[in-house]
């Protein structure tokens, strides 16, 4: 391979792919990540999508990207800024100019450099020039003139041949940070494994990258040495996929059946699809009607004794709302995850917020307590849907779980857990016993009521959404009604017992703390470091337990002079905060756009907060 | 030489304790007769019976089963017993439901149901309005009847329900009469031992706000000349005399009188109720008097595969065949490495 480059050694850096939604730019960075993960980098994804399935060739609102993140040191967001940017074409240069790091490597494809997709970007005659990006490290490529050549031999129509660029500039990626490409021909071998030329076309347009890249002498080699994980067996993980295993791993820990109930719905389709791949492990997967049906099928499962869930998004978990309500009513376990998007109505489907959190609270009829979670990074989704699986199943309620699509769609490493090492999960079963049963009897503890399953001789019962008795008759008693009313909010309540304490991230008093929720678990634990870093005393609070709260939530927000609530919304947590603890003020960090925080302006949001005395 | 099985359940059985509260005279007392006289004579074990339903006067039957029982929300008990039965489908999962709960606000449901071919029986109680919210017209009411939501008569055309049926590839249809506590029976007992998802549209009289809503056909004076019962294998003769009959008279089915035109017994249809084309089971469906009797009776009942039995063949299948037997071997599969 020529004479020996030199290479640069780097902490981390950040990749982005970019081009049209039909350029496979999702795969590209796919490949890309498992590749760095192999070779033992932490690493965080974000890709980045719009909603048409082939949006408006060559314009700006068609652009698809894909984040990277690599690291030797430990990675917990995409990154802000880009090190590297490959384009596609004009469109993708505009779509990330304002996301690129001062002096950074642009890879683009001239050969789509034509008049016409300048212009169709929204420039007049040169990008790099009109962005002023002149400075930077700026890789012409002709990339489509170079696959057409390298496949010159093949037999091949020309829409597979222009379907192997992405391969061309990964091959450049690769050889710019020594990788073998060894895990992307694999890739291709099985993926067309009925195709062989096309295998082989993909192969060889990966190669042409590589060697293009070493022989053009203009990029410098950058080497990121493996981060220094913890010892065990790791593998990459998106948050949808996470999600789905969390609930397989609950099924087996309380040796039930899964069932999933649900409706295609971006970005909440792969759990659906994932669990409905997971026959092999007896789940019973239901492509419901419509998002009703969805949860309403999963309620007459649980009702018969699995473990039923239904999967959504904020339009969905709309649709849902009265059947939660049912579910609330009849004391039946299921877990609900929603995998919030932009709202309100369709609002952003590809794109990630976290403004579904009052709706998940409140958004019912009556007094409808469920308990509510969020996860906080894509691994951490496996944690999480465990972890409402086990209240749902030990405490007899429906619980709500939190994702996004930031996190649902993102993918890191992850030490993949032992079965073994998790907690057993045990539903409170109804037994035959001398007294009769009846379905609202409680146990005293957490309050539970007993689950009898259909199929179990002498324990027919009746349940429903109309008010009951203890015994399970309707009852219009006020003061029944009133009882059944507190004691379902109080069960939901005593579920607080096992939430684990509210931990601190960096400092353990200080001047600020920083609250956040769910998804922006990563954004916000860097920018704390960095602060840190820089000699502020600021701390991180991070809530997965969003109902019930965590106990000592009191206790650690008296240690700090300011509170600030970050979060994807205009402040719906801040708000619920303000509602269950007065005594403290609460300043806010709000964005709505979409896109995860940047850390650079939660670090600016907060020094200017830590400076205002 | 037949021996007689012993009665394992009498009718009582199937009585929850709970206090039946429909209006006096009300035809659902008649139809929980009859589901539970049913129940006693098949041989299934009580607890594996789960009643289902929605919302409506109809649907609060499963409080007064001692059976498994469910009561949803409006328009869903099609759903929540497609997952009872998905669930587990050793369970014989009842749906009980009304025109407004299953036809209007539960009518996806319903059609998505019958198309999978679920194996639910789904009691349709038809009363051709909205007793529970007190007397609005519903999906079924005659095209200009005035209610309170109809003060100058509707403007709509009802749902036939076993039309809807047959257009959603339904499989199993079948009408009866509330009060005919011997036809619900019989009815009940072949949708109990049909394979897959049974619409039985029971004509159902509500005394408070649509009385007499079915007597132009189902009154006692009149039944016999203006319904027809059909019986698998049996000619189509229906009237006092039993001299009344159907024919095919090119595509539409035409009443013919035996004995007057040159008609005898053998030019007389006889029903087919499985016969998998669907054709002569909607003009069968479709008849109203005064064109045509109202057929009760079961119209169609076609096998075939339904969906819970192929799910949990699949899962089998699927299962015999795979390397991933526990979480733990899922876990592991596929791209994964080892940091020492």
């Amino acid at each position: 391979m020529g004479k020996k480059p030199q290479f640069i050694e780097k902490d981390e850096v950040v990749i982005r792919f970019s081009g049209d939604s039909g350029d496979g730019m999702q795969l590209t960075g796919t490949l890309f990540s498992e590749t760095a993960a192999l070779y033992g980098n932490d690493l965080s994804t974000f890709p980045d999508y719009p909603a048409e399935i082939r949006a408006p060739e060559g314009t700006v609102g068609g652009v698809s990207g894909f984040t990277v993140h690599l690291g030797h040191s430990e990675v917990n967001t995409p990154g802000d800024y880009a090190d590297v940017l490959v384009a596609m074409n004009p469109a993708a240069v505009k779509a990330n100019a304002q996301w690129l790091k001062e002096g950074s490597t642009i890879i683009y494809d001239r050969d789509s450099f034509t008049e016409k997709n300048i212009q169709k970007a929204g420039y007049i005659s040169d990008p790099v020039k009109e962005e002023k990006l002149e400075d930077y490290n700026i890789i012409a490529a002709p990339i489509t003139s170079m696959v057409k050549e390298a496949l010159k031999d093949f037999r091949l129509d020309p829409k597979s041949v222009l379907r192997t660029k992405n391969m061309f500039a990964l091959g450049m990626v690769y050889w710019m940070f020594d990788r073998k490409l060894t895990y992307t021909e694999d890739y291709c071998n099985k993926k067309f494994k009925n195709r062989p030329e096309i295998a082989e076309a993909n192969k060889i347009a990966l190669r042409a990258g590589y060697y293009y890249a070493e022989t053009i002498e203009a990029l410098t080699p950058v080497r990121i040495s493996p981060a220094l994980l913890a010892k065990g067996t790791y593998r990459n993980i998106n948050g949808n996929t996470a999600t789905a295993w969390g609930l397989l791993a609950a099924a087996e820990k309380a040796g039930l059946k899964l069932f999933v109930g649900s409706y295609p719905i971006t970005p909440a389709t792969g759990i659906l699809e994932e669990l409905a791949a997971r026959k092999d492990l007896g789940v019973i997967s239901f492509q419901a009607e419509d998002e009703i049906a969805g949860i309403c099928s999963a309620i007459g499962a649980s009702f018969a004794g699995c473990l039923a869930v239904t999967s959504t998004s904020g339009p969905g978990l709309a649709l849902k709302s009265e059947a939660i309500g049912l579910a609330v009513m009849t004391e039946l376990p299921i877990v609900i995850i929603d995998v919030q998007r932009g709202g309100p109505s369709t609002g952003l489907p590809t794109k990630t917020e976290q403004a579904d959190l009052m709706q998940a609270l409140f958004g019912r009829n009556g007094e409808c307590p469920v308990v509510v979670l969020a996860a906080s990074s894509p691994s951490d989704c496996f944690n999480y849907a465990f972890e409402a699986a086990r209240i749902a199943l030990e405490h007899m309620t429906p619980v709500l779980l939190l994702t996004d699509g930031f996190i649902a769609n993102g993918s890191e490493p992850w030490q993949i857990p032992k079965m073994s090492d998790l907690p057993d999960i045990k539903p409170p079963f109804a037994k035959k016993g001398n007294e009769p049963y009846f379905p609202y009897k409680r146990d005293d503890k957490k309050y539970a009521r007993y689950w009898a399953i259909p199929g179990t001789p002498e324990l027919e019962h009746r349940i429903g959404g109309l008010e009951k008795t203890i015994k399970g008759t309707v009852s219009y008693v006020p003061e029944n009604h009133e009882y059944m009313v507190k004691i379902r909010d109080e069960k939901v309540k005593k579920v607080a017992g096992k939430v684990p304490d509210l931990k601190v991230y960096g400092e353990e008093q200080g001047d600020l703390l920083l609250i956040g929720w769910g998804g922006t678990y990563g954004h916000l634990l860097t920018a704390v470091k960095e602060m840190r870093r820089d000699g502020y005393k600021v701390g991180l609070a991070c809530f997965n337990y969003i109902n019930p709260l965590p106990q000592n939530v009191r206790n650690i927000f008296s240690r700090f002079s300011k509170i600030v609530v970050c979060e994807i919304n205009l402040g719906q947590f801040a708000a619920y905060l303000k509602m269950n603890f007065q005594e403290f003020s609460y300043y806010q960090i709000n964005k709505v756009q979409g896109l995860p925080f940047t850390i650079k302006e939660i670090k600016e949001n907060c020094i200017k907060l830590l400076e205002d005395k | 030489m037949e021996e007689k099985k012993e009665q394992k359940y009498s009718p009582r059985d199937f009585k929850s304790d709970q206090e039946v509260r429909w209006c006096p005279g009300c035809g659902n007392h008649a139809i929980l007769a009859s589901i539970q006289r049913t129940l006693a004579e098949l041989d299934i074990p009580k607890e594996k019976y789960v009643f289902v339903s929605g919302i409506g006067c109809s649907s609060r039957l499963p409080y007064y089963m001692n059976t498994y029982g469910f009561h949803g929300i409006h328009g869903r008990a099609a759903a929540i017993a497609t997952g009872v039965k998905a669930a587990n489908n050793s369970l014989s999962v009842w749906v009980i439901t009304g025109d407004g709960d299953a036809l209007a606000i539960g009518g996806n449901h319903f059609i998505h149901a019958i198309r999978r071919n679920i194996d639910l029986k789904i009691v349709l109680f038809n009363n051709e309005i909205y007793g529970l919210t007190k007397g609005q017209y519903s999906p079924t009411s005659e095209k200009g009847i005035v209610t309170k939501t109809s003060p100058y008569g509707t403007i709509e055309e009802p749902f036939s329900v076993g039309e809807l049926v047959i257009g959603a590839k339904g499989k199993f249809f079948a009408r009866t009469v509330d009060n005919n506590i011997n036809l619900s029976t019989e009815i009940f007992t072949e949708a109990a031992k049909h394979k897959g998802a049974s619409v039985i549209e029971i004509l159902q009289n509500c005394v408070i706000f649509n009385d007499g809503v079915h007597d132009v056909v189902t009154g006692k004076d009149v039944r016999d000349d203006r319904t027809i019962i059909l019986k698998h294998g049996e000619p189509m003769l229906f009237g006092k005399d039993k001299k009344s009959g159907l024919i095919l008279d090119g595509l539409k089915l035409k009443v013919v009188r035996i004995g007057e035109k040159g008609i005898k017994e053998k030019d007389i249809l006889i029903h087919n109720a499985h016969e998998t084309n669907p054709g002569i089971h909607y003009f069968l469906a479709n008849m109203r008097y005064p064109e045509y009797p109202l057929a009760l009776g079961v119209i169609r009942a076609v096998e075939g595969e339904t969906y819970d039995s192929a799910l949990s063949e699949q899962i089998k299948k699927i299962q015999s065949g795979s390397a991933i037997k526990c979480v733990d071997d899922l876990l592991n599969s596929g791209t994964v490495w080892v940091v020492d």
